[in-house]
């Protein structure tokens, strides 16, 4: 019964949150400011798939996010291909890169697990640092948004924009279905106690491996759709720092949470784009001149915030809100049946 | 005086030299990254940061103070250990229940707070050092001239680097350090405080990277930014050795600065990246890294 009303209540709030975003152009909102939280949103909800739901820290995300981003980017200006081909080859890249860089990496267990995917990851940036084709510290500029299909021109922000909320949807609703999977399951079992899932019978190699590779695409064709949102690839993407920032997203809305990459998502994007703002509105109200500039040090904030999570927020803000609701439930029926808190949330 | 390779001799020696320098620092950062994690179970990833802060504080005595070098070899490390006891003492200190991974977040904020700082203060460009004057110029070895400045780094820190071995294999204070990491508990049950050693072991291993540091401040130019790619380097090195060894994180570490430079010479292009190869071998034959013992 508990988890009837808590499916409800997830319904409840993702219908409100589809709504919002299908309203958003309507109620003034900077159609490119949204589409760029959708494309960090897809990408930390990828990211999250496996910190969050198989335990794996990857410090590498940002190869897989940018380096899509350079295929797609250089097949849709060089090669002239319609937007679908290069979201799709920039997909493949990132899943390609994925296995192997997979395979590699969960050679090594925890910690050794991380530091061997940021500096595969470093191996790609350098090479981006190097080849040709990405334009080396300039990126690639001028891609061309094309027609979708060689049909549809998608030069305005409007219809840019539901094409890619509609790619954004689909590919959360596969997570969504892929977490509630048996697959999803054992890789829940993985997360929680390894060895136990490997003397139930479970060849948890080869689910990590396939995690590791969905994660990487999803990843890949968010960064493939924020090349083609904003017209441009740089190396910032491939850079470790945006790993850092994937992380930074998804603890902040909560690790293991569906909703909160999304959450994370908008406040690191929402953060980065205001801090300015609201150094200066600080400035005003307090009357200290050092607030003016905050705007330039985006990175300290970054990290003053990581340090704030990690040590007192480790929920994040989904996690917490969730906790709140289930202590409301618990005051509201005292008798609920032992483990009820354990149930599937999101 | 040539071995047929189309290199001339003194050109080879001055990289594999140049290769030294790079792995001291890779030997004495792996070093203090192994010893923190032995004792903290944390990575510390803001060891690079601390390196920087550690070149940045010898730059800035010399700027606002007048310190010369020697002074900031002993005055950098030390300040940066304090800052090291004060982390421990107030941050990670409340993370060692917690799953590994949030040691590592924890540091990774650190590092965008200390570089933050760092560049808001001095931004990305270099600030000039020279080395102290009677390390300038070059000893005439007959076959090649020997930078005096670059055979003391890579002097002084091997010295460090065996001293530091030394401590913790042969003495008794390493004797309690090395049961505080086999099982602290039981350490402390035999009233050794272990807490204080904890904090004293983050101190230490952050002043080596400051001494590092330090010592870096005239070969490479210091910046803010100047710890960002060495510790995913540092990183690497890590895998490829196996944080289980002092003398393997030593070994390795020079071992691979060598490897490093003679790509230069060799095939310019990989130089950035034959590390992060070498891990893929070593990764593929011996997943435990080359010193390491996995469970």
């Amino acid at each position: 019964m508990l988890q009837d009303s808590n499916r409800r209540g997830q319904v409840a709030v993702y219908g409100a949150l589809l709504l919002a975003a299908l309203l958003a152009p309507m109620l003034g909102a900077y159609p490119v400011f949204v589409l760029k939280v959708l494309c960090f949103a897809l990408f930390a909800c990828a990211f999250n798939l496996l910190i969050g739901y198989t335990g794996l820290l990857s410090f590498g995300h940002a190869a897989f996010f940018g380096g899509a981003g350079y295929v797609a980017g250089h097949a849709m200006k060089e090669w002239g291909l319609t937007p679908e081909l290069g979201l799709l080859l920039g997909t493949a890249f990132a899943a390609l890169t994925g296995l192997v860089m997979g395979a590699l990496a969960i050679r090594r267990q925890g910690i050794y697990f991380s530091m061997i995917t940021l500096a595969l990851a470093q191996m790609l940036y350098f090479f981006c640092l190097q080849a040709p084709f990405t334009g080396g510290e300039d990126g690639i500029q001028g891609i061309p948004r094309g027609k979708l299909l060689g049909l549809l021109p998608l030069d305005s922000d409007l219809a840019l924009y539901y094409v890619v909320l509609g790619i954004v949807v689909a590919a959360f609703a596969l997570i969504v279905r892929t977490i509630h999977s048996p697959f999803g399951q054992i890789l829940k079992a993985i997360k929680e106690n390894e060895p136990r899932a490997v003397s139930l019978g479970y060849d948890v190699d080869r689910f990590k491996l396939v995690a590791f590779v969905l994660s990487a695409a999803l990843s890949g064709l968010a960064g493939s759709l924020k090349a083609l949102v904003l017209g441009f690839e740089t190396l910032t993407d491939v850079h470790w720092s945006m790993s850092g920032a994937v992380i930074l997203m998804t603890l902040v809305g909560g690790l293991g949470t569906l909703a909160g990459p999304i959450a994370g998502a908008f406040v690191v994007i929402a953060l980065e784009n205001k801090l300015g703002d609201l150094g200066a509105f600080l400035a005003n109200v307090t009357g200290l001149a050092w607030f003016n500039t905050l705007g330039e040090s985006v990175t300290m904030v970054t990290g003053v915030i990581f340090v704030i999570c990690v040590l007192t927020f480790r929920r994040g803000i989904v996690g917490e809100l969730i906790g709140l609701a289930d202590q409301w439930k618990a005051r509201r029926k005292p008798a609920a049946p032992l483990g009820s808190h354990l149930v599937d949330r999101g | 005086m040539n071995f047929d390779i189309g290199i001339p001799l003194p050109a080879l020696l001055s990289q594999l030299l140049l290769g030294l320098v790079n792995g001291a620092f890779y030997a004495m950062l792996s070093l203090g990254l192994a010893v923190i994690f032995g004792l903290l179970n944390v990575i510390n990833f803001a060891h690079g940061a601390l390196f920087m802060l550690g070149a940045v504080l010898a730059w800035a005595g010399m700027e606002y103070a007048g310190l010369n070098y020697w002074i900031m070899l002993l005055v950098s490390p030390l300040v940066v250990g304090m800052i090291g006891v004060v982390i421990e003492k107030s941050m990670l200190r409340w993370i060692y229940k917690l799953d590994h991974i949030y040691g590592l977040l924890l540091t990774l904020g650190i590092t965008l707070v200390i570089e933050g700082v760092m560049r808001s203060a001095y931004g990305v460009s270099g600030l000039p050092y020279s080395p102290p004057d009677a390390l300038q110029g070059a000893t005439d070895l007959g076959f090649m001239m020997l930078p005096n400045y670059r055979a003391w780094v890579v002097g002084a820190s091997v010295v460090v680097c065996l001293a530091t071995w030394f401590t913790i294999e042969k003495t008794k204070l390493g004797a309690y350090l090395r049961a505080g990491t086999e099982n602290p508990k039981i350490v402390e049950a035999f009233g050794v405080n272990v807490p204080l050693m904890v904090t004293l072991t983050y101190g230490f291993g952050v002043a080596l990277a400051a001494f590092a540091g330090v010592l870096a401040a005239p070969v490479i130019q210091v910046s803010p930014l100047m710890g960002q790619n060495l510790i995913i380097v540092v990183f690497a090195v890590v895998v490829i050795g196996g944080m289980g060894s002092i003398m393997g994180s030593i070994v390795t570490g020079l071992a691979l600065g060598v490897i490093e430079g003679l790509t230069k010479v060799f095939y310019p292009q990989a130089s950035a990246t034959v590390v992060f190869f070498i891990m893929v071998i070593v990764l593929m034959l011996r997943p435990a890294g080359l010193f390491g013992k996995e469970k």
